[in-house]
């Protein structure tokens, strides 16, 4: 069910700074009040996340979220490493679009080294990006789905989560966490019969969003569950921070792949952000399954015109050299040696890459002191951001609906936590 | 352009030297110490009392409206000669390149750590130029940066990651407390000279 006629949106007043941004105080002298706490393992939390709700009733009149239960100090762990042994950490930090991770990692890098990337490298890295974003999406769905009492949809799209990380498997041999970006490419061609594949596994998923669509479009428990929800305005969505589906469910056109004209291969594919506009949970819903309509026309459109050549830069600093040279070339086996205990060095400075994940600006902050280490690595996750405007979208809402809007944001715990 | 594509500088736009002109002649030439260019990207080094005088110029008048990220930098031994921090084989920026040329780079500022923030054009924008823009300011160990949450309230986790991975006391914040590391964690994990490995295990048998 397509929305039909423009809604004019009432916005409400969100007056962020009282008590403070992130999280809500109730006052403490009245008695009924009562402290729960969800999680950290609660299964509606999507991940490690505790979330210390109070309650006057059953109403939400205070959230504190506790985050950093599965810190993993990837950060630091990346400074010890060099640049192209880093490159598996990255994905495991947003688990659900893991290849939006290494895709930013190595950009960053490349943006560093002002390394030419080959054109078929970049169209290839658009698939993969599209085809993590419409996984991340499905798992968005799926668990958001259980979370509002729906369980048939987990079932079509974790089904369908399995066409695509089969997908995966067919060129980079891994499900999750592939590796299969390298920096100055990706790390090999696509296989025989990817394309086909490819092709298919589309036009299935066309079919699987209409359903989609149909278990929920018209739904008068989803819609009530979910119509007029946890209502976020563009004014408070910027100032909290907020990108990707989020900010474009409150519908503001700002889309990573399209600003600026875009990065990679977007620059020539194009794109145009998807938007919704009444910025609630429900909008939040439409806006990913939409998103992943608009990512098969990429994914598509990037098959249709897939240009020949090289899939990694030809820097042999940089790039492995073809597995075939080391038997015949000296120069091809000091390369490979070179690189795999020393790693490149990458001149000193400072560079920050975003790259628009399936939750928004995702980037690396990188800053290099000429050396084979970086320096220092920042992720901007966007789940860590968007975790902030959390409690105060719970404001007086009950509690169901706070396990709704939690599940509308769509944090990766991975991601917030690193 | 033939069938390579140049990745130039993935969504910043153009080096945003206006706002950084139009800076210096509303708040005179000293609000700006330094411009920095790498990449593309360009960063300005403000006077610390002058730090949240720009950003509220930048948010009010050059339409900076997304606080993209605040980043704390550790630039301890950057410099020096220091071949391996902790013991034999950790980091050893004085080895040779592949160029044979010593990597020893510039101080990158005055003082030991750099606290940045990037910020972004987005709601004003409507020709899809969204610009980009790093403003850092410098602290030693005991000194404080004044918080942004006032102006930007999305500073509020980046702070608190700053204040509990660097130790960065930002002054004002509403709420600084520890976000990631347990409350009663020693020490700040990602200074330099926090080792890694050296931690205490939790929650082992040894009391």
């Amino acid at each position: 069910m397509a929305a039909t006629e423009k809604k004019t949106v009432v916005w409400p007043q969100q007056d962020i700074l009282q008590p403070v941004p992130s999280e809500l105080w109730p006052s403490s002298d009245n008695p009924d009040l009562l402290e729960i706490n969800l999680g950290p393992n609660h299964p509606s939390t999507h991940g490690v996340l505790r979330v210390v709700t109070t309650l006057d009733g059953e109403v939400v009149v205070g959230v504190k979220c506790e985050v950093g239960y599965v810190h993993t100090g990837i950060e630091k762990n990346i400074e010890q490493k060099t640049y192209w042994k880093a490159i598996p950490y990255v994905p495991r930090m947003d688990y659900l679009s893991f290849f939006s991770g290494e895709t930013a990692f190595c950009m960053a890098t490349e943006k560093a080294l002002e390394l030419e990337v080959p054109r078929r490298a970049e169209w290839i890295r658009v698939i993969f990006q599209e085809l993590a974003r419409i996984h991340s999406h499905l798992v968005f769905l799926g668990t958001g789905s259980v979370d509002l009492g729906g369980i048939a949809l987990l079932f079509y799209c974790f089904r369908a989560r399995d066409e695509v990380l089969d997908l995966f498997e067919m060129a980079c041999g891994a499900r999750m966490h592939p590796r299969y970006c390298q920096v100055g490419g990706v790390a090999e061609d696509l296989p025989k019969g990817f394309e086909q594949r490819c092709r298919e596994v589309i036009a299935f998923m066309r079919d699987q969003i209409d359903q989609y669509y149909e278990l929920i479009g018209a739904n008068p428990i989803w819609l009530a569950r979910t119509v007029g929800v946890g209502v976020m305005s563009p004014d408070f969505a910027i100032k909290m921070g907020m990108t990707g589906p989020n900010l474009r469910a409150s519908g503001v056109p700002y889309d990573l792949r399209s600003a600026n004209g875009g990065y990679g291969g977007y620059r020539e594919l194009g794109y145009t952000p998807v938007t919704k506009e009444t910025g609630d949970v429900d909008a939040r819903f439409r806006v990913r399954i939409d998103e992943m309509s608009a990512s098969l026309d990429l994914i598509e459109k990037a098959l249709d015109g897939l240009p020949e050549g090289p899939v990694i830069t030809d820097d042999r600093k940089v790039a492995l050299p073809p597995r075939h040279e080391l038997h015949t070339s000296m120069e091809s086996l000091i390369h490979h040696f070179k690189l795999v205990t020393e790693g490149f060095e990458v001149p000193a400075g400072e560079v920050y890459a975003p790259i628009e994940s399936a939750r928004g600006e995702f980037g690396f902050h990188l800053i290099s002191d000429g050396s084979a280490k970086p320096w220092r690595v920042r992720l901007h996750g966007p789940a860590f951001v968007l975790l902030q405007s959390f409690a105060k979208l719970c404001e007086g809402v009950y509690l169901a609906d706070l396990i709704a809007i939690l599940a509308s944001i769509d944090p990766v715990l991975g991601d917030v936590d690193r | 352009m033939s069938d390579m594509l140049q990745i130039n500088s993935p969504t910043w736009g153009a080096p945003d030297t206006d706002s950084a002109d139009r800076i210096q002649a509303a708040l005179g030439a000293d609000a700006i110490e330094r411009r920095v260019e790498f990449r593309g990207e360009l960063t300005l080094d403000l006077p610390i009392d002058r730090y949240i005088e720009v950003c509220t110029f930048l948010r009010d008048e050059e339409q900076y409206d997304l606080l993209s990220d605040v980043t704390v930098v550790d630039y301890l031994g950057y410099t020096g000669e220091v071949a391996g921090y902790w013991g034999g084989d950790g980091r050893d920026i004085n080895r040779d390149s592949h160029s044979g040329k010593r990597m020893v780079p510039d101080p990158a500022g005055p003082k030991r750590f750099g606290v940045s923030a990037t910020f972004a054009k987005v709601m004003t924008v409507t020709d899809g130029n969204h610009r980009r823009l790093r403003v850092r300011v410098w602290v030693d160990e005991g000194e404080s940066v004044p918080s942004l949450v006032p102006v930007y309230p999305s500073a509020d986790f980046h702070e608190r990651e700053g204040f509990d991975m660097m130790g960065i006391d930002f002054a004002g914040h509403p709420n600084l407390r520890r976000i990631i590391m347990p409350e009663d964690w020693g020490g700040h994990p990602q200074r330099k000279d926090y080792p890694v490995g050296g931690e205490p295990v939790q929650f082992s048998d040894e009391v």
